[in-house]
C-alpha cells in the first residue's frame, strides 16, 4: 500500500529513443506512395501517365537525337540523316532555322540595318524597366516617355524630326495644361487637347519641314512591307499592349460612370468590339478601309493593324478592370467621398491602385493572348512568324516539305516571351501582396 | 431608312473609288511602283529567298509589267495575298495586278468584275496516291478519303468529278498545301488532290517520291492567269500585251541573249514591230517604243526561258511543257499578231 513502486516489476525511467520510421514511410517510397500510388484510381492514372510520357519520349527522342544543323536543303538533310543513322532513320532538320533565322526574326528587314532593330529592342527593355520595376531610378522614366518616338525612328527610319515633332504635341499639351491649370481642370483640359490638335494638324508639318531643311537628321527609311517575323509581332504586340492598357482603364471607368452618354458609348464600344472576331477587324483595317479612303492615300498597314488590335484588346482589358472595380468594397468608394476627394483624385489615390492590383492576372492574360493574336495578321497579307514566314520559307525549292521544325522554333520563342510576362505578373503579385490585404 | 442611307453612302464611296482609280497607268507611274499581288508562297510560282527577293513564274509577270511601264523590273511592291484576300485586295485597289496562280472562271470574270488578261499557265487538277494503294486510275478511287484545300476551285471540281462518275469519297479539309502534304504523309487521306503543277512540286519534296504516283487523269481545266479590275481597259491592254509579248518572243526566237542584237533591226517585220524598231505600237497603250523589249529583259527572258528557269524540267519541280508549249509545238500558247 505504501510502496506502490515495489508492487510493479518494472517502471521505465527514461523515454525510448525514437526509432527510424519503417521503410515504407520514408524518403522516396513514402513520396511515391503519397503522391502517385495513394489509391487504386491514382495508381491507374499514374501508370497511364507514365506510359504516355514514355511513348512520347520513345517516338520523339530519335527524331530530336538525329538533328541536322548543317545543310543547305531538306534533301541534303535527309541524305545526312540516312548516311549517319541508317536508311530508315528520321530526324529533325534544324538547318532551315540556321539558314533562315534572320527571316524568322526580321522578315525582309534590310540585313545591314539589323543593328538598328536590335538597338530598338534593347532600348525597349531599358524603357520598360523603370515602368516595371519600382526600384530603378525614376529619372529613367524620361527614356520610357521618349521611347515611342525613338523606337519608331529606329525601326522605320526617315527623318528624326517627324516622330520628334509628333511627340512634341504632348509637350505642347503639357505646357497648355500648366499655363491654365490655375483656372481649373474644366478650362485646362480642353485647352490642352486643343493645343495638341492644333499642333499636330497645322503646325507640326511646317515645323518638321523647316527643321529638315535647317538640320537634316535622317537615317535610311524602311517601309512597312519589309517588316515580318518577330520584329512585326513584337512591334504590334508592344504598341498594342502599351496603348490598350490606358484605353482599357478609361473604358472601364466610363462603363462605371454615372454620366449617361459616357456610359452608353463605353458599353456600346466594349460590347461591339468584344462581339466581333479579331480577324473581322483586321479585314476591315486592311481591305474595307481602302474603299473609303481617298485613292492614293497612304495609311500604313501596320498602323492600321496596331489600331485594330489595340481597340480589340482595350475592350477586354476594360472588362477585366471592371471586374477589379466591382471587387472593391463599397466602403472604399464612400471613404474616398467622405475625405472630400474629387472623382479623379479618388480614382487615382484609392480606387484604381486596388482595382488594378486585383486585376493583374487577368490583364496579363489578356496581354499574352494579344501577343499571340499578332500571328493573325497573316490573313491581311503581313508575314507573321508562325505562318507567313514559315509558308514563305516552305515555298522555296530547298525547304519545301519541311513541317515541324519552323513551328517548334517559332513556338519556343513565343513561349519565352509569354513565360516572361507570366513570371513578371507573379512577381508583381507577390510584391503587392494582394493576398494579405 | 438609316440602312438605305448607309448603303447608299457605301455604294457612292465604292463608285467614287472605282471611277477615280480608272487610270491605273497614271497612278502606277505617279507612284513609281507597281503593286503586284502574289501568292504568300508557292514553290516555283512565287517565293521570297533568304534576302527577301521574290522570284518565280508568277513573279516574272509582275517584273515584266513593271519593266514595261516603269522601265525597271525591280520597282515592284509584292503584296502577298491569301486565297481569301486576293480578290478583295484587287477590287479595293490595294494592288494593281494580281498574278497569283488564279483560275480564270466565268464567275470570277463577270460576277467579281475582274478582267483576266490571258493565261500564263494551263493547269489541271490531278490526284496523287501511294503506290501500295494499288490504284492506277482516278476511277478506282471509290470510297477514298481525299485531302482537299478549302476555298479553291479544286474543291468544286472534285465534287463534280466524283458525282459524274458515280463514285463516293470522304473529303478531308485542309487549309494550306504544307498541311495537305503532312496529312497525306501521315495517312489521314488516301489521295491528295490539287493542281498537277502543285502535285509535281509536292512529290518532288518527299523523302520517298518513288513510292507515290500521280494518277493520269486530269479532272479539270485550270487556266491560271494574271487579272486586273474591270473598268480600266488601257491597263488591261497593257498587262495583256506584256504577257503576249513574252509568249510571242519565244515563238519568234527572241531570247534574253539575242534581244539586244535583234533590237537593232531584223528581216522579220513582226520582230521589228514587237521590239519597236518598226512602227510605234507602244503609243497605242500609252507606253514608248521599247516597252516589249524592256518587259522581256525584265522578266528574265521570253516565256520559255522563264518556264525553264522557274518550274521547267531542269528544276527540281520538273514540269514538262505539255499544254504550255507553243502552238507550233502542239501546245496552247498562241499570241495574237503584233500589228
Amino acid at each position: 500500500m505504501t510502496d506502490t513502486t515495489a508492487a510493479r516489476a518494472f517502471v521505465r525511467r527514461e523515454m525510448l529513443p525514437p526509432q527510424a520510421p519503417p521503410p515504407s514511410q520514408t524518403g522516396a517510397i513514402r513520396w511515391l506512395r503519397e503522391n502517385l500510388f495513394s489509391g487504386p484510381l491514382n495508381t491507374v492514372l499514374t501508370i497511364l501517365g507514365l506510359s504516355a510520357t514514355a511513348w512520347i519520349v520513345i517516338h520523339l527522342y530519335p527524331w530530336l537525337a538525329h538533328s541536322v544543323w548543317n545543310a543547305n536543303s531538306l534533301s541534303e538533310c535527309r541524305q545526312i540523316i540516312q548516311a549517319t543513322w541508317g536508311e530508315d532513320a528520321t530526324g529533325a532538320c534544324w538547318a532551315v532555322i540556321r539558314e533562315r533565322w534572320p527571316q524568322f526574326l526580321f522578315g525582309f528587314y534590310p540585313s545591314h540595318l539589323y543593328g538598328r532593330a536590335l538597338l530598338a529592342l534593347v532600348l525597349l527593355f531599358a524603357a520598360l524597366a523603370p515602368v516595371l520595376f519600382a526600384g530603378l531610378p525614376r529619372r529613367m522614366l524620361w527614356l520610357s516617355a521618349a521611347y515611342p518616338a525613338l523606337g519608331y525612328w529606329l525601326l522605320w527610319g526617315g527623318s528624326f524630326w517627324y516622330p520628334a515633332m509628333l511627340m512634341a504635341g504632348f509637350a505642347v499639351a503639357a505646357l497648355a495644361w500648366r499655363a491654365l491649370s490655375a483656372r481649373g481642370a474644366l478650362v485646362a483640359m480642353p485647352a490642352a487637347v486643343a493645343a495638341a490638335l492644333v499642333w499636330w494638324f497645322w503646325l507640326a508639318g511646317p515645323v518638321t519641314a523647316g527643321l529638315d531643311a535647317a538640320l537634316p537628321l535622317a537615317i535610311e527609311a524602311v517601309r512597312s512591307d519589309k517588316f515580318g517575323g518577330f520584329i512585326l509581332a513584337v512591334t504590334i504586340g508592344v504598341a498594342a499592349i502599351s496603348l490598350s492598357l490606358p484605353l482599357g482603364i478609361m473604358l472601364a471607368l466610363g462603363r462605371k460612370s454615372d454620366m449617361f452618354l459616357v456610359k452608353a458609348l463605353s458599353v456600346c464600344f466594349i460590347e461591339f468590339i468584344r462581339g466581333v472576331p479579331l480577324i473581322t477587324l483586321l479585314f476591315v483595317a486592311s481591305l474595307l478601309l481602302n474603299y473609303f479612303l481617298p485613292p492614293g492615300s497612304n495609311f500604313d498597314i501596320i498602323l492600321r493593324v496596331v489600331i485594330m488590335v489595340t481597340i480589340f484588346a482595350a475592350a477586354y482589358i476594360a472588362e477585366v478592370i471592371r471586374g477589379g472595380l466591382a471587387a472593391l468594397p463599397r466602403g472604399q468608394y464612400e471613404a474616398a467621398d467622405s475625405l472630400g476627394l474629387t472623382y479623379w483624385q479618388a480614382q487615382q489615390l484609392i480606387i484604381l491602385p486596388q482595382a488594378l492590383k486585383i486585376s493583374i492576372p487577368g490583364i496579363v492574360s489578356t496581354f499574352i493572348g494579344l501577343f499571340k493574336d499578332t500571328t493573325l495578321v497573316v490573313f491581311v497579307g503581313l508575314l507573321d512568324p508562325l505562318k507567313g514566314i514559315t509558308d514563305a520559307v516552305r515555298a522555296t525549292i530547298e525547304w519545301k516539305g519541311i513541317y515541324w521544325e519552323p513551328y517548334i522554333f517559332v513556338g519556343a520563342i513565343f513561349f519565352a516571351f509569354n513565360f516572361g510576362m507570366s513570371r513578371y505578373s507573379m512577381y508583381l503579385e507577390r510584391k503587392l501582396k494582394r493576398d494579405h490585404r | 431608312m438609316k440602312t438605305s442611307v448607309f448603303l447608299g453612302t457605301l455604294t457612292a464611296a465604292a463608285a467614287l473609288a472605282g471611277s477615280v482609280s480608272a487610270a491605273t497607268l497614271d497612278e502606277v507611274k505617279a507612284r513609281g511602283e507597281l503593286n503586284c499581288g502574289v501568292n504568300t508562297g508557292l514553290v516555283g510560282f512565287a517565293a521570297p529567298d533568304a534576302n527577301g527577293n521574290w522570284s518565280g513564274f508568277d513573279v516574272a509577270i509582275c517584273k515584266a509589267v513593271a519593266a514595261a511601264v516603269l522601265g525597271d523590273p525591280s520597282k515592284v511592291k509584292y503584296v502577298p495575298t491569301t486565297g481569301q484576300t486576293r480578290f478583295t485586295a484587287l477590287a479595293s485597289g490595294e494592288i494593281d495586278l494580281l498574278a497569283r496562280n488564279t483560275t480564270w472562271t466565268f464567275s470570277r470574270d463577270t460576277d467579281l468584275k475582274f478582267t483576266f488578261v490571258g493565261v500564263n499557265y494551263y493547269d489541271g487538277q490531278g490526284f496523287m496516291v501511294r503506290k501500295d494503294l494499288g490504284v492506277s486510275s482516278a476511277k478506282e478511287l471509290d470510297g477514298a478519303t481525299v485531302c482537299i484545300q478549302t476555298g479553291t476551285t479544286t474543291e468544286l471540281n472534285l465534287a463534280d468529278y466524283f458525282k459524274s462518275n458515280n463514285l463516293s469519297y470522304t473529303p478531308v479539309a485542309i487549309e494550306t498545301n504544307a498541311e495537305g502534304e503532312q496529312q497525306y504523309l501521315a495517312g489521314a487521306c488516301d489521295a491528295y488532290t490539287t493542281d498537277a503543277s502543285g502535285l509535281a512540286a509536292t512529290r518532288a519534296a518527299f523523302a520517298d517520291p518513288e513510292n507515290h504516283i500521280i494518277l493520269p487523269e486530269i479532272i479539270s481545266k485550270e487556266p491560271l492567269g494574271p487579272l486586273v479590275r474591270h473598268g480600266d481597259d488601257q491597263w488591261a491592254d497593257i498587262t495583256r500585251w506584256v504577257l503576249n509579248a513574252l509568249v510571242a518572243a519565244e515563238e519568234y526566237g527572241v531570247t534574253s541573249a539575242n534581244i539586244e542584237e535583234l533590237a537593232k533591226g531584223t528581216q522579220n517585220p513582226e520582230i521589228n514591230r514587237l521590239l519597236g524598231t518598226e512602227g510605234d505600237l507602244g503609243a497605242f497603250i500609252g507606253l514608248d517604243k521599247d516597252w516589249a523589249k524592256r518587259a522581256i529583259i525584265g522578266a528574265g527572258g521570253n516565256y520559255g526561258e522563264i518556264f525553264a528557269a522557274t518550274i521547267g524540267e531542269s528544276t527540281p519541280i520538273g514540269l514538262a511543257r505539255g499544254l504550255n508549249a507553243q502552238w507550233t509545238q502542239g501546245g496552247l500558247l498562241y499570241a495574237p499578231p503584233f500589228r
